[in-house]
């Protein structure tokens, strides 16, 4: 299959940047979207031009590394996947696709699709933790917690941490994030001594 | 230099104690004179470097990620090992430190293996009280579940999601000191460089990855937390970051490298289904717990569908020749025993090389809201990737590079062979011989980084007269102009191959000759070609763009260059270990039922290579005494 993509470039923070055009050729649908990044940027090396810069490591949906606005959607078209779980089976031959950093005040883009999130780190560091130093904790099963508390805690530690509810959010609030993280500390005992004590 | 390993004498039993009541103590106020640079925030590095700030040491704390939650670390899956017994099932640290060290084929030292069972049931405590979410029964109490190597249930878990867990509870820890003052942390900082003083490692080069403005830091002590090498075969089940150029430098500035050619190939991996493709992604091996390994008994059937292939024409090939493991044998048998039936052209799938992984007993057994529970964020990531529905339809699996048990040679105190410098997680040559069992490595790193670390690296600051230097000096200079000037000859090529292409011929060359099966003359082939092909790298690379900025294709380059060099290491190692052990698998030493044919009275050492400045590398060997176990054939018959 050949889809056509704009992408936006842009060098630096400090300079605007717009949208460049791109033709993707030759695609398998297995593919996935950033396999397909990998090809246009080869191409774009051999022919004298930079590569699109965008960030991405595990490739399977964990790390939160990837962060593509495609078609005005955080991570693309499919539901409850990373852009680098969406493959090019979700599009059609001959389509024409956007492609464009998480955008939020929050996230400057750095270069091309790469945003700074540090912004996440610094919530984390405000108190996304129980206080535990290293040697101090009690037989684990000392700790008993409800099979449905755990679970709870999981479904929202599970968050990757990837930004996608900031773009999605037209105030570029990061309610989602916070909120997953009190979800998964909240849902469980460990913290409870230190939470009552600061509330 | 010889070799130490600063083991203490005594019963094996009480060597880590022996250890830790002679070692040198800093006192609490003299804690903050010492700076520690900290290399890495996976699950070992997050865990070092949070630990030494809660003792009072002052850490830098360096990751060329955005976050230091996005270390690889985050991908493990299934589980992590502790010998906690809450099964009653007969578990205790001798078992699992017997079942480590035969799982690594007798090639690990016993008195590390003893110290990561004996500390393994701390972190299972540690990560708990953190808030790890861990899977729980209904009493409240932790749930356990099998991995392969291993006759009991050892393993905790949080859904397929340990690893992210695990590293949350780290990264947590590690976000508290940063957010006390305690850690400084340096993100999108990839060290370049290892800077010695005095054969003493007091120091590091970065590149700040968003500016490209490169950089010394002095330090007290270096640690090293910075992860495998396993791309270095290009395809593997590693995020595609990792790259060895740490423990590459500093094994150029002095560090050893040992065993650098024992590898892991996981057996359970979604099969490559094209060129473009750019990393295979694992299947987590708890998945064995419940799914059955098979191929068709006849070649004519492989093209069949396999709900239409009756009972008694499939062959279920592991439990067959493992009865006694049966699906769960441990991973390095288990990769060749898939490889064996595909190359005997019984293999499924495009190409003919997978194995199929059948749920449909299991999911009669326990219903499919179980095999749901247990696995189903897996079988939803299948389903992204190869279309198909599991649940329905067995899986394809197929072995893919997955772990490297080789790496920086540490003695009990991790920085015995070069001072200051503390090598810990999966970039040690750490604690599992020539074959990791599962569910081990997330053991280890958090070991070495909660409660080895702590306690080894205060008897370096206590006694050692190299104080921290400062960055002015000549070391840290010509150490910056040489990483400058690589850089610069890099963009300066401007040849005809993107880095790219590069790495992909790296890659085949090491799965072709250097992969599940080696042999002599094939790895005499790889050493002529992999020279080759770093010659024409440093002739024909093209590194577009410049260094004053983001620059994913200098990133890049860099660690290619690197992985062109280790790769030459690696198949020499393979070359001069003329026996099969674990995941070393050299065709000409095998038994008569092709399994892995150790030649103890040669080989029962731990390869440990220094590097030759122009004379080549030059093999050490560290002996491998066993005191408690006797080295014998593996079986899981
Ligand atoms: C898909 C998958 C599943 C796995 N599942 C399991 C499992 O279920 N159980 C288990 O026990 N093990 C599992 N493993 C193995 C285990 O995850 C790893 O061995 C372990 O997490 C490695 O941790 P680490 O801290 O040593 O390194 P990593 O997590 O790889 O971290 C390396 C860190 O070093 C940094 N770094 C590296 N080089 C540099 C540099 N030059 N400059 C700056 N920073 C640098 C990186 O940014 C990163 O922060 C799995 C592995 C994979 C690939
Ligand atoms: S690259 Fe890791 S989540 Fe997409």
């Amino acid at each position: 299959m050949n889809v056509k993509l704009r992408v936006w470039r842009q060098a630096s923070t400090k300079v605007e940047g717009c949208f460049e055009e791109y033709e993707a050729r030759d695609l398998n649908p297995n593919m996935s979207f950033l396999e397909m990044l990998d090809v246009v940027n080869e191409d774009l090396t051999l022919s004298g031009k930079e590569p699109i810069a965008f960030e991405h490591d595990c490739r399977e949906g964990i790390c939160g590394s990837c962060s593509l606005m495609i078609d005005g959607e955080p991570h693309g078209p499919e539901n409850k996947v990373a852009s680098c779980q969406t493959y090019m089976r979700s599009f059609q031959d001959g389509d024409v696709i956007t492609v464009e950093p998480f955008r939020s005040r929050a996230f400057p883009v750095l270069r091309d699709l790469i945003i700074d999130r540090s912004s996440f780190d610094r919530i984390i560091q405000r108190g996304g933790f129980i206080s535990v130093s290293t040697g101090s904790a009690p037989d684990a099963n000392a700790i008993l917690v409800s099979k449905d508390s755990a679970d709870t805690a999981m479904d929202a530690a599970a968050c990757i941490g990837c930004g996608a509810c900031v773009a999605a959010c037209k105030n570029s609030s990061a309610m989602l994030f916070v909120s997953a993280k009190a979800a998964h500390l909240n849902s469980l005992p460990q913290g409870r001594t230190e939470k009552m004590s600061v509330s | 230099m010889a070799l130490n390993s600063n083991i203490p004498t005594g019963p094996l039993a009480n060597k880590w104690d022996n250890y830790k009541a002679g070692s040198k103590l800093v006192a609490p106020n003299n804690k903050r004179k010492f700076e520690v640079i900290v290399v890495g925030t996976g699950l070992a590095g997050a865990s070092a470097a949070a630990s030494l700030a809660e003792l009072g040491y002052k850490v830098k704390s360096f990751s060329y990620h955005d976050s230091p939650r996005r270390a690889h670390s985050v991908a493990a899956q299934g589980g992590i090992n502790a010998a906690k017994n809450y099964r009653n099932d007969g578990d205790s640290i001798h078992r699992l430190f017997y079942d480590t060290i035969k799982g690594g084929d007798f090639r690990a030292r016993e008195a590390n293996v003893y110290r990561l069972a004996q500390v393994s049931v701390n972190i299972i405590d540690q990560c708990a009280a953190q808030g790890v979410p861990f899977a729980r029964e209904y009493g409240g109490m932790l749930d356990n579940r099998s991995f392969g190597g291993a006759q009991v249930s050892r393993t905790f878990y949080a859904r397929g999601q340990t690893g992210q867990q695990l590293l949350l509870g780290a990264y947590q820890a590690l976000s508290r000191q940063i957010g006390l003052g305690a850690v400084e942390s340096y993100l999108r900082h990839e060290m370049l460089d290892l800077v010695t003083v005095n054969g003493h490692a007091k120091g590091i080069v970065t590149r700040n990855l968003a500016t490209g403005e490169i950089k010394t830091f002095a330090a007290d002590a270096v640690v090293l937390a910075t992860g495998g090498y396993g791309n270095l075969w290009y395809l593997s089940t590693y995020g595609r970051l990792s790259n060895a150029t740490a423990i590459w430098r500093a094994h150029k500035r002095g560090a050893y490298l040992a065993n650098p050619c024992y590898t892991q190939i996981h057996p359970t991996c979604i099969p490559v289904s094209g060129d473009y493709q750019s990393k295979l992604t694992l299947m987590s091996e708890s998945l064995r717990n419940d799914g059955r390994v098979w191929v068709p008994k006849k070649k004519e059937d492989t093209g069949k569908t396999p709900s239409s292939i009756k009972e008694e024409d499939r062959d279920y090939f592991l439990e067959r020749k493992y009865p006694s493991y049966g699906n769960l044998a441990p991973r390095d048998i288990s990769s060749r025993s898939a490889k064996e039936v595909c190359d005997e052209g019984r293999g499924v799938g495009p190409g003919g090389l997978g194995v199929y992984l059948d749920f449909a007993d299991s999911i009669q057994r326990l219903g499919q809201h179980k095999i749901e529970e247990r696995y189903g964020n897996l079988f939803d990531i299948y389903k992204e990737i190869t279309g198909e529905n599991a649940y329905e339809q067995p899986m394809r699996i197929y072995p893919a590079i997955h772990y490297t048990m080789g790496g920086t040679l540490g003695g009990l105190r991790l920085d015995d062979n070069l001072p200051g410098l503390f090598v810990i997680g999966e970039a040690n040559f750490s604690d599992h011989g020539a074959n990791r069992l599962g569910a081990s490595a997330l053991m280890q790193g958090l070991a070495d980084g909660y409660f080895v670390l702590p306690y080894t690296i205060n008897n370096y600051l206590a006694a050692t007269k190299e104080k921290r230097p400062s960055t002015t000096q000549s070391e840290f200079t010509s150490t910056e102009k040489e990483s400058r000037d690589k850089l610069g000859t890099m963009l300066g090529i401007n040849g005809k191959r993107t880095v790219n292409s590069f790495h992909k011929e790296l890659g085949k060359i090491m799965w072709d000759y250097c992969g599940m099966a080696r042999d002599k003359a094939g790895l005499q082939k790889a050493l002529e070609l992999i020279p080759a092909l770093r010659e024409e790298f440093w002739s024909n690379v093209n590194v577009p763009g410049d260094g004053e900025e983001i620059n994913q294709s200098l990133e890049k380059a860099g660690r290619v260059a690197d992985f062109l060099e280790l790769g030459e290491l690696v198949c020499r190692d393979a070359l001069e270990r003329e026996e099969s052990c674990g995941g070393h698998f050299r065709t000409e030493h095998q038994t008569e039922e092709g399994e892995a044919l150790r030649h103890d009275d040669r080989f029962a050492f731990v390869s440990a290579w220094e590097y030759g400045n122009g004379s080549g590398p030059k093999l050490h060997q560290e002996p491998l005494v066993y005191e408690e176990v006797q080295m014998s054939q593996r079986s899981y018959k």
